[in-house]
C-alpha cells in the first residue's frame, strides 16, 4: 500500500522568497516541491522581457532559487514542480540546465508547454467574450500581447511518469502544480476518472493545492484581523505550508517543525476562500471543486486535517487569460508640510489641472488619491474636514494621470518640478518625474479544451 | 421592554481576506465561532456589503453562506478600474479591501456581542508567550 505523499509550498509569486522551502526539504520530509510564479498579469511582465530579448520571457527568479535549493533537494530524492517557463517554458528549461550544470548538477528537466494561445486570439475565427462582462474580443484583439490557457495536470504528470526531477511548464492551473505531482504519486485516476471516488480524490487534491499555491498565505501570513494577527509567530521565519496527502485522498495541511507562523483552522480557511468565486463551483482543467461540504478539523500544533472536497467532471473549455495594451499612466507623489498642508496640496492639485488644459494634453483622467488618508479604503475612510486636515503636519498627495497618449504620460512628471521654487511653501519628496508606464487590459475568456495542445518534452542532457 | 442594539464593526467578531481576479475583489469573511457565524449569517447580506461599498465602488455583489467552515463568501463585481494593471489606485489589487469589509458596521445586542467575542475559537491558537 501506498504511503502518504508530502507536497510543500514553493514560491506564491515572482519575487517571492525562497528561503523558508529550505525548511521544508531540510525538515519536512517532503517528496516534492511545487512553486507558483505566475499571478494574473505576470505574464505581461514577462512579455516586456521577451521584448527585450527574446531568450527571455520567464520568470528569472528560478535560477537563483534552484541554485540555492537543488544541492539540498537532489541528495534528498526531492522532485520541483514550477510554473517559471512563463512566456517561454524551453528558455526558462535550458537556463536552468545551464546553471545547475555549471554547479556540477545534472536533473532530468521536462517541459510542459502548449498554453501559448495568442494566434488564435489575435484572428479570431469565433467569439472568445470576455467572462465577466460579455465584451467582444474584437474590440482588442489588434492590441493584444499574450494570450494562455490555463494547462490542467495531465502534462505534469506524464512528465513526472516520465521521470523528471525538474518540470518547467508556462501557464498551467496554479493549483495542478500540485495535483499533478499527487496523481503521479498516489496513481489517482485524472484524465479517466469515472467514479464518484475518483473525483473525490481529484477535488482534494485542487484543494490541497489551492492551498498551498500562495506560499506563507497558508501559514499566518497575510492573515486580515483585528488585534489576533499579532499572536502569530516569528512570521520573519515563516515555514510555507506542507500537505500530508493519503491514497484515499484526506489530506493534512502543515508545516516545518521550528519555523515560524500558524498553521490552523482560521489561517487555512482563509486561504481556502482566497480568489475563489462561487465556492460550490471552483472550475478548474481536472475537475469542479464544490467546497460546501469540505471539513477542517484543527489538531493543534500546526495541523489541519482536510477532508469533503465534492468533485465532478471538468467542462469541455479552458480558461484563458490575455492581456492587451491599455492605455499609459504616470504618476507622481508630493507632501507638504504645516502650516496649510491640506490647502496647498488643493492649491497644486489645481495648478496642475490648468497646465493639462492649457497645454492641451489629452487624458482620459487624472485620479488623485491622500496617501496616509484615504488611499486604501477611499470614501470608507472619510476625510476630517479641511480645517483639520491643514493643522496636520503634512498631507501627501497622488497624481495619477491616464492617457492614451505616451507623449503626455511621458510629459505629466515634468508639470510638477516648477512649483518647488515657484508654488507653495514646505515641499517634501517629490517622486515621478519619469513615472510613465503601459497599462494593460485583462481579458480572460473561454477556449474549448480541443483547440490547446498540452505538450511534453525532456531537455536532452547537455542540451 | 425594548432590546438595545449595539453598532459594532465586523472586526470585532471576524475576519477577512481580499482577493482580485481581472476586474472582481473576492471576500472570505470568517467568523471565529458558531456564535459569530450566527450573526455574520444574519447581518452581512449581499445588499448590506452592496450598501458599504456603494458611494465607492458600486458594483453587484454576490454572496455564499459557508457554515461548514464558519464563513461567508462575497464577491464585488467591477471593484478594479477593469483590473489591476489598469488600476490607478495604489492599492491596485484590492488588498486592504478585506479590511475594508471588516469596517461594515452590524447591530447586535450586548448579549450576542459577548457571546461573539467570548465563545472558545474553533481554531487552535497557540499560547502568546511574553515578550514574543
Amino acid at each position: 500500500m501506498t504511503n502518504a505523499i508530502r507536497i510543500g509550498s514553493g514560491l506564491g509569486f515572482y519575487g517571492d522568497n525562497w528561503e523558508p522551502v529550505v525548511a521544508s526539504i531540510e525538515r519536512g520530509q517532503v517528496q516534492f516541491i511545487a512553486s507558483d510564479h505566475l499571478a494574473e498579469l505576470t505574464l505581461a511582465i514577462l512579455q516586456k522581457d521577451r521584448q527585450r530579448d527574446p531568450a527571455l520571457g520567464y520568470a528569472r527568479d528560478v535560477l537563483p532559487m534552484l541554485l540555492r535549493l537543488w544541492p539540498l533537494m537532489q541528495p534528498r530524492g526531492v522532485r520541483f514542480i514550477c510554473n517559471a517557463g512563463g512566456l517561454n517554458p524551453m528558455g526558462a528549461a535550458q537556463a536552468v540546465q545551464k546553471a545547475l550544470a555549471a554547479a556540477g548538477w545534472h536533473p532530468r528537466i521536462a517541459v510542459v508547454s502548449g498554453d501559448d494561445v495568442l494566434a488564435q486570439l489575435q484572428a479570431p475565427d469565433k467569439r472568445f467574450d470576455h467572462m465577466m462582462n460579455g465584451a467582444d474580443l474584437t474590440s482588442v484583439s489588434e492590441r493584444l500581447v499574450f494570450g494562455n490557457a490555463y494547462l490542467g495536470a495531465q502534462p505534469i504528470v506524464e512528465a513526472l511518469d516520465l521521470g523528471a526531477e525538474i518540470v518547467i511548464t508556462g501557464r498551467v492551473a496554479d493549483a495542478a502544480l500540485f495535483l499533478g505531482p499527487l496523481v503521479h504519486a498516489l496513481g489517482w485516476k485524472l484524465a479517466d476518472a469515472a467514479t464518484p471516488e475518483d473525483f473525490y480524490r481529484l477535488a482534494q487534491g485542487l484543494t490541497v493545492g489551492h492551498l498551498l499555491e500562495c506560499s506563507g498565505q497558508g501559514s499566518g501570513g497575510n492573515f486580515g484581523s483585528q488585534g489576533s494577527w499579532q499572536n502569530i509567530p516569528d512570521l520573519a521565519h515563516i515555514g510555507y505550508p506542507i500537505a500530508e496527502v493519503w491514497p484515499d485522498g484526506t489530506a493534512f495541511i502543515t508545516k516545518a517543525p521550528g519555523t515560524g507562523g500558524l498553521v490552523n483552522f482560521d489561517t487555512v480557511r482563509q486561504q481556502l476562500l482566497y480568489e475563489v468565486h462561487n465556492p460550490h463551483a471552483y472550475f478548474s482543467p481536472d475537475v469542479v471543486l464544490d467546497m460546501g461540504q469540505i471539513e477542517l478539523h484543527d489538531e493543534g500544533q500546526h495541523r489541519v486535517r482536510l477532508t469533503g472536497a465534492q468533485g465532478s467532471a471538468p467542462t469541455d473549455q479552458l480558461k484563458v487569460v490575455a492581456g492587451f495594451e491599455d492605455g499609459f499612466k504616470a504618476d507622481i507623489t508630493w507632501g507638504f508640510s504645516w502650516p496649510d498642508a491640506w490647502d496647498k496640496v488643493q492649491a497644486a492639485e489645481a495648478m496642475v489641472r490648468s497646465q493639462l488644459k492649457e497645454r492641451q494634453m489629452p487624458f482620459d483622467e487624472l485620479f488623485v488619491e491622500y496617501p496616509g488618508l484615504n488611499s486604501a479604503h477611499g470614501p470608507l475612510a472619510p476625510l476630517p474636514p479641511a480645517s483639520e486636515l491643514n493643522e496636520r503636519a503634512e498631507i501627501w498627495v497622488r497624481m495619477v494621470l491616464r492617457t492614451r497618449s505616451k507623449a503626455v504620460a511621458d510629459g505629466f512628471g515634468r508639470l510638477f518640478p516648477w512649483m518647488a521654487l515657484s508654488g507653495p511653501a514646505y515641499t517634501c519628496g517629490f517622486q515621478g518625474l519619469n513615472s510613465s508606464s503601459a497599462l494593460l487590459g485583462i481579458w480572460p475568456t473561454l477556449i474549448p479544451r480541443d483547440r490547446v495542445q498540452a505538450r511534453v518534452d525532456i531537455l536532452e542532457p547537455g542540451a | 421592554m425594548t432590546t438595545t442594539l449595539l453598532k459594532i464593526p465586523l472586526a470585532q467578531i471576524a475576519h477577512a481576506r481580499s482577493g482580485d481576479k481581472a476586474d472582481w475583489v473576492d471576500f472570505g469573511l470568517f467568523a471565529w465561532n458558531e456564535a459569530g457565524y450566527g450573526l455574520i449569517e444574519r447581518e452581512v447580506t449581499a445588499t448590506k456589503v452592496q450598501a458599504h461599498f456603494a458611494q465607492w465602488l458600486p458594483g453587484q455583489v454576490d454572496a455564499w453562506p459557508l457554515p461548514n467552515i464558519l464563513a461567508m463568501k462575497f464577491v464585488l463585481h467591477g471593484a478594479l478600474q477593469g483590473g489591476g494593471a489598469r488600476n490607478l489606485r495604489l492599492d491596485n489589487l484590492g488588498k486592504a479591501m478585506g479590511a475594508a469589509l471588516l469596517r461594515l458596521e452590524i447591530e447586535v445586542t450586548a448579549e450576542e456581542l459577548e457571546q461573539a467575542q467570548k465563545s472558545p475559537r474553533r481554531g487552535w491558537w497557540p499560547e502568546v508567550s511574553p515578550g514574543n
